[in-house]
C-alpha cells in the first residue's frame, strides 16, 4: 500500500527545465515514476526527456487531469509562488526539494496547504520513495528495496545510509520520507507515524532525527500517548554538535538551551523507543524489535 | 544572523519603538563626546554578539565624560567569551523602577510567530520559563491572519500597567511585530523593557536575529554577515560548504548535513575528537572535493582527515580524484581515512588504491581507524 506516493502517483515537475529539475526528471523516469508533465513559466511547448512542459500547473492539470503530485525544484526566492500554484491547481501532495527558503514564507504556505488538506513534504528535503512503486525525489533509487520498514527522516544522505543497511539485511522499506532539514516542515514525525500506523505494509518505523527543535520529543510523546502498536527505532544525529551553531541544515541548531541530541534520545527512550548509537545499529535494533535473526 | 544591540536599536527607532538616546563609540574620545552630549552621565555597553556580557564586565556606568573616556579605554579591545570588543554603545542611563519582558520568536513546534511577554523581565527568558512559567504570557499569531487587537490586549493587560503605559505598550507590540515580519526576523526581543522612575516604558536592551535564508532580500545585512567570518569559514563559504569549527584534531568531510553530523558523532563515540564539520553538499565534482580536502589539510589542528561519502548524486570516482589531488599538494604530515559507498564506488576505490589510499565500506570501521591514527600521531 505504502504512504504518500504509490503506483497511482502522477507527477508534475515544477522547475523542470533547470539543471536539477531536468537531471532528476530523468532519474525518476528511469526508476519508473509516472512523470506526466513539467512546468516552467515561459517555456510551455518544450519537452524535457520526452516530458511535455507547460507554462503553469493549471495548464498541466487541464491536459493531464490524473496529476496528483508535484515535485518542486524552483529556486528559493520563487518557491513559495510555485507551492501556492500547485495547491490552488488541486495537487494533493507537494514535494519541495528547494533549500534556503525564508522561514516567514514557509510558515505561510505550510499553514495554507494544511488548511486546504494538501500534504507538503519539505522544504529542504530529498523527497519520498515507495520502492518498486514510485520515487518522487532525488534519492538514489538503488539503495532502497520494497519491504516492511517505514522511514521518516530529517536528513538526506543519512536516510540513504540507514536504508542501504535495511536493504542489505533483507527487510526493505514500505516508504521512506525525507521530511526536510528546515526548522518548520510541512510533514512532521507525528504525521508520518500516523500514516505508517494505518499502512498494512509497514511493520516497523525508523525515525531519523537530528539536533534542533522538539519534533523528536513530540513524536516520542505521541508514541506513548497512543500506545503506538508498531515498533519504532530511532537515530539522532548531532550528539557532538556545539550549541548555537547551525550544522548544515537550517533547522539543525541547538538554540536557547533547547534541541540537543541528549534530550531527544532521553525522550525516545522514556517512551520505549530504542535508539541506535550508530547508523549501522538501527538494523540490529529493528531485527530485535521484529524478532528476526 | 544576529545583530548587534546598536543595530537592533537603530531598527527599533526606524519602527517607532522609542529607545534611550545613544551613540556608537569606537574610541575613548567618541565615548567622552557622546557622554558630554547626553549630559555627562552615561552607560557604556560592549557591542558583542555573545550572551552574558553584563556578568563578564562588559557594561559600565560613567558619572562624567572623563569617566566615560577612562572606562571606554578599558572596555575597547577587551575580550568577552573570546569575542573582541570593537565598539561601545554609549547611552543615557535609565533609572529603572521595574523590568518587563517582550519578544517575538518563530515557534518551530507550532509553525507560527509566538509573542512572549512577562511582567518579570530582566533575566533570561529560558531561566524565567524554568523558574516560573506561569509568569509568561504566550500568544500565537497565525501567519496568514497576522496580529489582531485581541492578541495585543492579552499582552498589554497582563503586565500590571496604568492606562497611559498600556497605550505605549500597545504601540510597542504592534511596531515590534511589524519589524519582525517586514525584516524576516527569527527573533525580536526587548529585555528588559524597563519602566523608569517617571513611569515611562523604555527598551533598555534589544536583540534581533534575521533569518539567514532571507538575506537575499535584506542586502543591508548580507554584507556584514560575510565580513564576520574567520579565514577558514570565509573560504568554506566561498565554495558553498557548510562549515563549523570545533576543537579536535580529526577533520571531517561528509556529503549531507545529517551524515556529516553522524560521522562526527561516531568519531566521538570511539574516543576521537572532531576538528570541524564540513558538508560538501550533493553532487560535488572532483574540483569541489579537492577544495574541501585542501581546506582541512591546510588547517593547523587537523592531523587526520576522515572523508565519509555515500554516493547518490555524488559520484565516488569524482570524490576519489579530488582527494588524491588535495593529498598530493597538502598531504604532508597528515593522514587520510576514506569511506566510500554508492555511485561509481568501484572506480573510486581503484583511483584511491592506485594512490596508496585504502577505502573502507563501513563508516564505523573507518571512524575507528581515524581515531586510532590520530592517537598515535
Amino acid at each position: 500500500m505504502a504512504v504518500l506516493v504509490n503506483k497511482n502517483t502522477y507527477v508534475v515537475v515544477q522547475g523542470i527545465t533547470g539543471r536539477e529539475g531536468s537531471f532528476h526528471t530523468k532519474a525518476m523516469l528511469d526508476y519508473g515514476t509516472k512523470v506526466l508533465a513539467g512546468v516552467t513559466p515561459g517555456k510551455g511547448g518544450q519537452n524535457v526527456h520526452g516530458v511535455p512542459v507547460y507554462d503553469s500547473v493549471y495548464d498541466a492539470v487541464s491536459k493531464h487531469p490524473e496529476l496528483n503530485t508535484s515535485i518542486i525544484f524552483v529556486p528559493s526566492a520563487f518557491a513559495s509562488d510555485a507551492i501556492y500554484e500547485a495547491v490552488d491547481a488541486g495537487i494533493e501532495v507537494v514535494v519541495l526539494i528547494t533549500e534556503h527558503i525564508p522561514i516567514h514564507d514557509s510558515m505561510k504556505f505550510i499553514r495554507y496547504a494544511r488548511l486546504r488538506g494538501v500534504c507538503i513534504v519539505g522544504p529542504n528535503c530529498p523527497g519520498v520513495i515507495s520502492p518498486g512503486e514510485s520515487k518522487v525525489g532525488i534519492m538514489p533509487g538503488h539503495v532502497f528495496s520494497k519491504g516492511k520498514v517505514g522511514i521518516a527522516s530529517r536528513s538526506g544522505t543519512l536516510t540513504y545510509e540507514v536504508a542501504h543497511a535495511i536493504t542489505k539485511a533483507g527487510l526493505g522499506q514500505s516508504t521512506a520520507v525525507g521530511i526536510g532539514g528546515d526548522p518548520i516542515t510541512g510533514m512532521n514525525m507525528i504525521d508520518m507515524l500516523e500514516m505508517f500506523r494505518e499502512d498494512d505494509e509497514t511493520k516497523a518505523v525508523v525515525l531519523i532525527g537530528e539536533i534542533g527543535g522538539d519534533m523528536e520529543e513530540r513524536a516520542a510523546e505521541y508514541i506513548k500517548r497512543c500506545s503506538y502498536e508498531k515498533p519504532v527505532v530511532a537515530f539522532v544525529a548531532g550528539r557532538t554538535a556545539p550549541p548555537g551553531k547551525r550544522m548544515g541544515h537550517a533547522g539543525a541548531i541547538i538554540s536557547m538551551g533547547a534541541g540537543d541530541a541528549e534530550s531527544k534520545i532521553r525522550a525516545f527512550e522514556a517512551c520505549g523507543v530504542k535508539v541506535a548509537s550508530t547508523p549501522a545499529e538501527v538494523v540490529k535494533l529493528l531485527k530485535g524489535a521484529l524478532r528476526i535473526g | 544572523m544576529k545583530l548587534y544591540e546598536y543595530e537592533a536599536k537603530q531598527l527599533f527607532s526606524l519602527y517607532n519603538i522609542p529607545v534611550p538616546e545613544f551613540g556608537l563609540a569606537r574610541t575613548p574620545e567618541d565615548a567622552k563626546n557622546i557622554a558630554q552630549k547626553l549630559g555627562g552621565k552615561a552607560v557604556l555597553k560592549a557591542q558583542v554578539l555573545v550572551a552574558g556580557r553584563g556578568k563578564a564586565g562588559g557594561i559600565k556606568f560613567a558619572e562624567s565624560p572623563q569617566e566615560a573616556y577612562e572606562l571606554a579605554k578599558k572596555l575597547l579591545g577587551m575580550e568577552i567569551k573570546g569575542e573582541k570588543v570593537n565598539s561601545l554603545l554609549v547611552s543615557r542611563a535609565v533609572d529603572i523602577e521595574r523590568e518587563l519582558y517582550l519578544s517575538i520568536v518563530v515557534d518551530r513546534s507550532v509553525g507560527a510567530a509566538s509573542i512572549l511577554s512577562s511582567s518579570e523581565g530582566g533575566i533570561d527568558i529560558e531561566e524565567l520559563a524554568a523558574k516560573s512559567p506561569e509568569k509568561i504570557v504566550k500568544v500565537y499569531v497565525d501567519p496568514l491572519v497576522g496580529l489582531k487587537a485581541h492578541h495585543v490586549r492579552r499582552i498589554v493587560e497582563s503586565m500590571g500597567l496604568f492606562d497611559e503605559q498600556k497605550k505605549v505598550l500597545q504601540d510597542i507590540t504592534l511596531n515590534l511585530y511589524k519589524l519582525f515580519v517586514e525584516l524576516d526576523c527569527e527573533l525580536a526581543e526587548i529585555n528588559p523593557l524597563a519602566v523608569d522612575k517617571e513611569g515611562k516604558l523604555v527598551p533598555v536592551d534589544a536583540k534581533v536575529i534575521i533569518d539567514d535564508n532571507a538575506l537575499f532580500r535584506r542586502k543591508e545585512f548580507a554584507e556584514r554577515a560575510s565580513a564576520e567570518l574567520s579565514e577558514f569559514e570565509a573560504e568554506a563559504k566561498k565554495h558553498g560548504f557548510s562549515y563549523v569549527e570545533l576543537d579536535g584534531d580529526i577533520g571531517i568531510i561528509g556529503n549531507g548535513a545529517g551524515l556529516t553530523m553522524a560521522t562526527m558523532d561516531v568519531v566521538k563515540l570511539y574516543g576521537g575528537r572532531p576538528a570541524n564539520f564540513l558538508d560538501i553538499g550533493g553532487g560535488a565534482r572532483a574540483d569541489i572535493v579537492e577544495k574541501a580536502a585542501s581546506l582541512l589539510l591546510k588547517h593547523p589542528n587537523v592531523k587526520v582527515l576522515f572523508v565519509n561519502v555515500l554516493g547518490g548524486i555524488t559520484r565516488c570516482d569524482e570524490v576519489a580524484k579530488g582527494l588524491v589531488n588535495a593529498l598530493a599538494t597538502y598531504g604532508k604530515g597528515k593522514r587520510l581515512v576514506v569511506r566510500l559507498m554508492g555511485t561509481n564506488e568501484e572506480e573510486g576505490k581503484r583511483i584511491l588504491s592506485s594512490a596508496g589510499i585504502s577505502a573502507f565500506d563501513s563508516m564505523e570501521d573507518a571512524a575507528k581507524k581515524a581515531v586510532e591514527l590520530a592517537k598515535v600521531m
